[in-house]
């Protein structure tokens, strides 16, 4: 259901069943709910078994990558005699990201589940959940669940009489965009300043403490008990457009609709039916202006591109954005584009975690720029400095911050020239202003 | 930015807390893990993070203070200076930013006298400082109030909100 608001006929509730519904949050309310048989079965399959299962499902990462989450697993070693570590990322902070906190603070258990059956399956017997430190309520809750589990008997040395051990570790992160990228998970978590490290080695390879180590997303990790329990080909057959995007997303949607909130949707969804049918669409006498469809790190999309566009990986890729994490940003008319993608360079100039230069210096710069342009006193050669410094911080660094900084800078440039020009003095640019 | 240094300071670890940190122990396979778990430990205690208390913490985990200092210094939830008895975070990313999020900042600034953005006001009550998404992005403006999660909040609403935290 589309919390805070009630279920949609366009939606369709699978991890959103029981969001608002706080008799979820206890043990005892999430196996009444029919929560802990997907454990109970994966206690009796193999890990290649599960894999299997996952792999058929179709599941794909849903933190924003969209990496097929059974071949993440695959990757990882079978007998090395290491321990093993699943690390779930709960550190949800991409602007316009908001979906990860319902399932943490209305369904736990469901995460705690999905935590270890993908331990059992990569061989892991820990599994570290790390959440943002600003998630004080999803962290209370989480803990509370957790906690239950020991004591009922789902998590720790025996679990479910199974002779199989399996933890749980909730780890508070303390304010750092950059953690929610996995190598900076791991080395926050390890007490570290959380710098994202340099890739080979994979996680699978040398992660967290230097052993084996597979990262998910909550949401792909509560969708996993689903998985098992209805089948992989139920889940494959949610599937609106295109094969490869198969399961339902949760969509946070904010911004200028008349019913923001979290939302579920079958992969392939018209986006239109989404932002207009689920959401409400507009406030009264206003109009769309630009959607970010996935989170502040993908580029812009134009009411056309909103339009003709399917919500899946590849639906959102062919109209010129990414699906992400599925945290979408609705902006009517009223909005001031140019002054958004400054705080949105902002945003990234104050969460670079400064190890790579081109990052920490473009960042800032392009702020700067920006910030400029808006107080009147932008240069011809401005947009085109800014597109240069986004190609230099495009695929030039240890992470894609950098990246994330440069796509609502060149796709704002590209798609609303106008908005930008307005802000050039008329002399610089009297073809592009349309003033 | 200088860390505050403390005229006279008391150990935090000591007794039931150096308990509980020791208890943590047992869930990871090395000491540093234990030092974002330590530091939140010491600003619940005490409400910020002295030098002298990454000094301490440092010892008690067998690391240096300057590499204690470097990991503090990198999150923003840290507090490396005292701030007001409540310390308020208000979201102004361009999802809360869009919807009004920099009035009800303003109305913050104005109505619990601190007037600027990390300042904190005279009578020791409130320091306000703007941060980067807080995750709640269809539940403009948010902010979190100490430990409490307020969503929601409008110009309009900041007095009634105030005066929930004398």
């Amino acid at each position: 259901m589309g919390f805070p608001h009630p279920i949609h006929p366009k939606e369709t509730a699978v991890l959103s069943s029981h969001f608002g519904d706080s008799a979820a949050r206890t043990f005892r309310g999430w196996t009444e709910r029919g929560g802990y048989q997907a454990l109970r079965q994966a206690l009796t399959m193999t890990p290649e078994q599960i894999i299997d299962e996952v792999k058929a499902s179709g599941l794909r990462g849903r933190g924003g990558a969209g990496f097929p989450t059974g071949l993440k697993w695959s990757f990882m070693p079978k007998e090395d005699g290491k321990p093993h570590y699943l690390c779930c990322n709960a550190d949800e902070s991409e602007p316009g990201t908001f979906k990860d906190r319902e399932i943490l603070r209305w369904t736990p258990h469901a995460l705690i589940e999905g935590c270890v059956i993908a331990a059992l399956a990569i061989r892991a017997e820990v599994s570290y959940i790390y959440i943002r430190g600003e998630y004080t309520d999803p962290y209370t809750v989480l803990q509370a669940a957790v906690d239950e589990a020991y004591a009922e008997g789902a998590l720790g040395a025996n679990v479910f009489g199974s002779g199989k051990r399996l933890e749980v570790v909730v780890h508070r992160g303390a304010g750092a965009y950059i953690c929610g990228e996995e190598t900076a998970l791991m080395n926050s978590l390890e007490g570290r300043r959380g710098n994202p490290r340099i890739k080979p080695p994979f996680p699978a390879v040398a992660g967290l403490f230097g052993m084996p180590t597979t990262i998910n997303n909550v949401e792909t990790l509560a969708a996993v008990p689903h998985i098992l329990t209805r089948g992989a080909a139920w889940y494959a057959g949610l599937c609106l457009s295109n094969p490869k995007s198969t399961g339902t997303k949760l969509i946070s949607v904010c911004g200028h609709v008349q019913r923001p909130g979290t939302y579920e949707i079958t992969l392939g969804l018209p986006m239109r039916e989404l932002i207009y049918d689920i959401c409400g669409g507009m406030r009264p006498g206003r109009t769309l202006k630009a959607v970010i469809p996935g989170g502040s790190s993908v580029p812009i999309m134009t009411p056309e591109e909103v339009d003709a566009c399917a919500t899946d990986y590849e639906g959102v890729a062919a109209c010129g954005s990414l699906l992400g994490s599925g945290g979408m940003i609705v902006m009517d008319d009223s909005t001031d584009l140019v002054y958004q993608v400054m705080r949105l360079a902002r945003f990234y100039a104050h969460e670079s975690c400064a190890q790579c230069t081109n990052c920490r210096e473009g960042t800032a710069w392009t702020t700067r720029i920006l910030e400029r342009i808006l107080r009147g006193e932008g240069k011809e050669s401005d947009l085109a400095l800014l597109l240069d410094l986004a190609d230099n911080m495009t695929g030039k660094t240890i992470c894609v911050l950098s990246d994330s900084c440069a796509a609502p800078v060149v796709s704002g440039i590209h798609k609303f020239r106008p908005d930008f020009d307005a802000y050039l003095p008329r002399s610089v640019a009297p073809a592009m202003s349309g003033s | 930015m200088t860390p505050h240094v403390e005229s006279s300071y008391h150990p935090v670890f000591v007794g039931a807390v150096r308990d509980r940190l020791e208890a943590l122990q047992g869930r990871y396979p090395t000491r540093m893990a234990l030092l974002l778990p330590a530091l939140w430990m010491v600003q619940e205690e005490r409400g910020w993070v002295s030098i002298d208390a990454m000094r301490e913490v440092a010892e008690l985990l067998g690391l240096t203070p300057a590499y204690v200092q470097g990991v503090v210094t990198f999150y923003t939830m840290y507090h490396i200076h005292p701030v007001g008895r409540h310390f308020i975070q208000a979201c102004t990313t361009s999802p809360c930013n869009i919807c009004g999020a920099e009035d009800v900042v303003r109305a913050l600034l104005e109505q619990t006298g601190c007037g600027e953005l990390g300042a904190t006001s005279a009578d020791g009550r409130f320091t306000v400082i703007e941060v980067e998404c807080l995750g709640a992005c269809g539940f403009p403006t948010p902010m979190l109030i100490n430990n409490d999660f307020v969503e929601s909040v409008s110009p309009d609403g900041v007095p009634a909100l105030l005066a929930r935290y004398p």
